[in-house]
């Protein structure tokens, strides 16, 4: 896909393969074939700029067909670079500028516990662990926080990589756990390439009734592409035609381990 | 042509009320009639006048504090659960400060979220510059999907909140702190997107938006004991534009002022000049801050500082009408 466009994000996407793959296959009740069912779950994508996982998690859930990938960020696409609701049904939110998925997600969870009353909906909000720079994000923390939104549960794909380094370097983040229980907030840790796990911790989100629950899910950047794992230089651009042979290879054969029927094609 | 002015309004003693106790008593309105309104503030309740929706529907108020960047996104979440949430803060800070985050969350992923600016102009007075919020229609006019709404005084300001909250489009509503006076009546028509004429003339067309219309009827009454019939349109809807009323306008006079509280830049009388330029080139003339802050004072003293009164209005358009003709096609 990405290859195709000429541009994008490579790194976080793959990084947040497993969680994508958990969340369409498993945690979110939805149903592709009617996207606003309106007994959904909720999934709101803060960090839009990783949307090319979630297009493919919706294709392989039958949102729509697989081919309609290659026109990623094609002029007349309905997959836009960053996502767009009014163009893609499924999408919940308009989502790019970074900081505000959050808040949309709890302002959606906020109608559910306190005006519509309908606990068995579930919103869940993916965030960038670079994001969380955003003074909108921690906004929307100390808001949901005070109004103890259980059915809110965020995701963070703790990649440890940002455009212009690593978090750590561009503006430190942790104690992570620290600040999101001081705001009030149950708060999980899981390997975000165990898909198990990241299931597991949903579920317990959902168990907590008395506040909302943030899953700190540390990834790998790039994961499974042995060129881009851990690089920050492959956040924000695409594998040329040769990278990408070699990136699919890579997925196709765990690192070479196995073989596949489009290995070394 | 039948628009109800209030036959008090050169009286000493008209009835003035801030417009943003029409806004007040338009959400409350809004709300009784349909409960999906909700309502959000930025820790600023009374002074937007969102108290009296908050003590009629204390369930669908949410209380947001001072976070201006969560207010609109949260509503935008929540439009999204099908609500039609109203926020509100000084129009300073929302939107002076939350714009990327109303052009994305709302406008582009077009959701009726409604942002409400209070105390917009430099009539809010003392507070000084940083709080005389004036580049806010202009932000909000180049927005597309936005509808943008200046009413003209308090029974306005409540026709304006009700209809806004059924047009099902994202919205501005810009709202002043300090009383002016009413110069509609409550059958005075209001619908999103028209202009009213509210004097015939064929001297002068001055097109006001917002509490600046008042002025411009007083411009009027002093332009006229001076021989000149001056047509007063009241635009109190800046996007969509009421082209054809202002291009009518325009065309039976010649000549064109535009009259905001606001940036003479862009906003407004950016507007006409825009669609006059286009479609009707005439010469025009902007009332407004001329590329410059406010300033601490009270707000009768600014109106007067900074010309936005009816006689210093009259003042700065003495020279210019007495050396620009009329346009004729």
């Amino acid at each position: 896909m990405l290859e195709a466009a000429g541009s994008g994000h490579s790194a976080g996407p793959l990084g947040l393969a497993d969680i994508f793959a958990a969340l369409y296959f498993d945690i979110l009740n939805i149903r592709p074939e009617e996207p606003e069912w309106p007994e959904r779950d909720l999934l709101f994508l803060s960090n839009g700029h990783c949307v090319p996982v979630q297009y493919a998690s919706m294709a392989e859930a039958g949102y729509f067909e697989i081919d309609e990938l290659k026109t990623l960020r094609q002029l007349g696409s309905r997959l836009q670079g960053h996502p767009e609701r009014e163009k893609l049904p499924g999408i919940e939110s308009t989502s790019g500028p970074l900081g505000s998925g959050l808040s949309q997600a709890a302002g959606y969870a906020y109608s559910l516990q306190y005006i519509d009353k309908e606990p068995h909906r579930f919103v869940y909000v993916v965030m960038g662990d670079g994001e969380l720079n955003e003074g909108n994000i921690w906004e929307a923390a100390m808001f949901a926080g005070k109004y103890k939104l259980s059915q809110l549960i965020g995701i963070i794909d703790r990649n440890n990589i940002q455009i212009d380094g690593t978090t750590e370097d561009v503006m430190p983040l942790e104690d992570l756990r620290a600040k999101w229980e001081s705001f009030g907030w149950h708060v999980l840790e899981v390997d975000g390439h165990n898909i198990d796990s990241v299931i597991d911790a949903c579920s317990e989100a959902r168990a907590v009734s008395t506040r909302p629950t943030v899953i700190i899910a540390h990834t790998i950047p790039g994961k499974g592409v042995d060129f881009m794992e851990y690089n920050y230089k492959w956040h924000g651009i695409p594998p040329n035609a040769e990278q990408a042979k070699e990136a699919l290879n890579d997925l196709r054969t765990l690192g070479g381990k196995i073989t596949h029927e489009g290995a070394g094609v | 042509m039948s628009y109800s002015l209030n036959p008090d309004i050169f009286a000493e003693d008209v009835v003035q009320e801030p417009t943003r106790a029409g806004f007040g008593r338009g959400l409350r309105r809004a709300g009784e009639e349909d409960d999906r309104v909700v309502a959000l503030c930025a820790d600023l309740t009374e002074s937007t006048q969102m108290h009296l929706f908050r003590e009629a529907f204390p369930d669908r108020f949410i209380e947001i504090g001072i976070a201006e960047q969560n207010l609109v996104t949260v509503a935008s979440g929540l439009a999204r659960a099908g609500k039609i949430p109203f926020t509100s803060s000084y129009a300073a800070f929302s939107p002076g400060r939350n714009w990327e985050q109303i052009k994305t969350t709302a406008a582009l992923n077009n959701q009726p979220v409604k942002v409400v600016g209070s105390h917009a102009g430099v009539n809010t007075g003392p507070d000084g510059a940083t709080h005389q919020m004036l580049e806010d229609i202009a932000l909000m006019r180049v927005m597309p999907n936005m509808v943008v709404v200046v009413p003209g005084d308090s029974i306005e300001a409540e026709k304006a909140t009700v209809a806004v909250a059924k047009n099902g489009k994202p919205s501005y509503i810009r709202l002043a702190r300090d009383k002016t006076p009413i110069f509609s009546t409550v059958d005075s028509p209001f619908e999103i997107g028209k202009a009213y004429v509210l004097r015939e003339g064929s001297d002068v067309a001055l097109f006001g938006t917002g509490t600046m219309t008042y002025q411009l009827l007083v411009a009027a009454k002093i332009l006229a004991d001076r021989g000149i019939e001056a047509e007063v349109v009241h635009v109190p809807t800046v996007k969509p534009l009421d082209k054809n009323t202002i291009l009518a306008s325009a065309r039976r006079c010649g000549r064109v002022v535009t009259a905001e509280e606001a940036q003479a830049a862009a906003g407004f009388g950016g507007a006409v000049a825009e669609l006059l330029s286009e479609e009707l080139p005439m010469p025009l003339k902007r009332i407004g801050m001329q590329d410059r802050f406010g300033e601490s004072g009270s707000p009768t003293e600014l109106l007067d500082y900074f010309g936005f009164t009816g006689q210093k209005i009259v003042d700065a358009l003495a020279d210019w009408l007495e050396k620009t003709p009329r346009y004729h096609q």
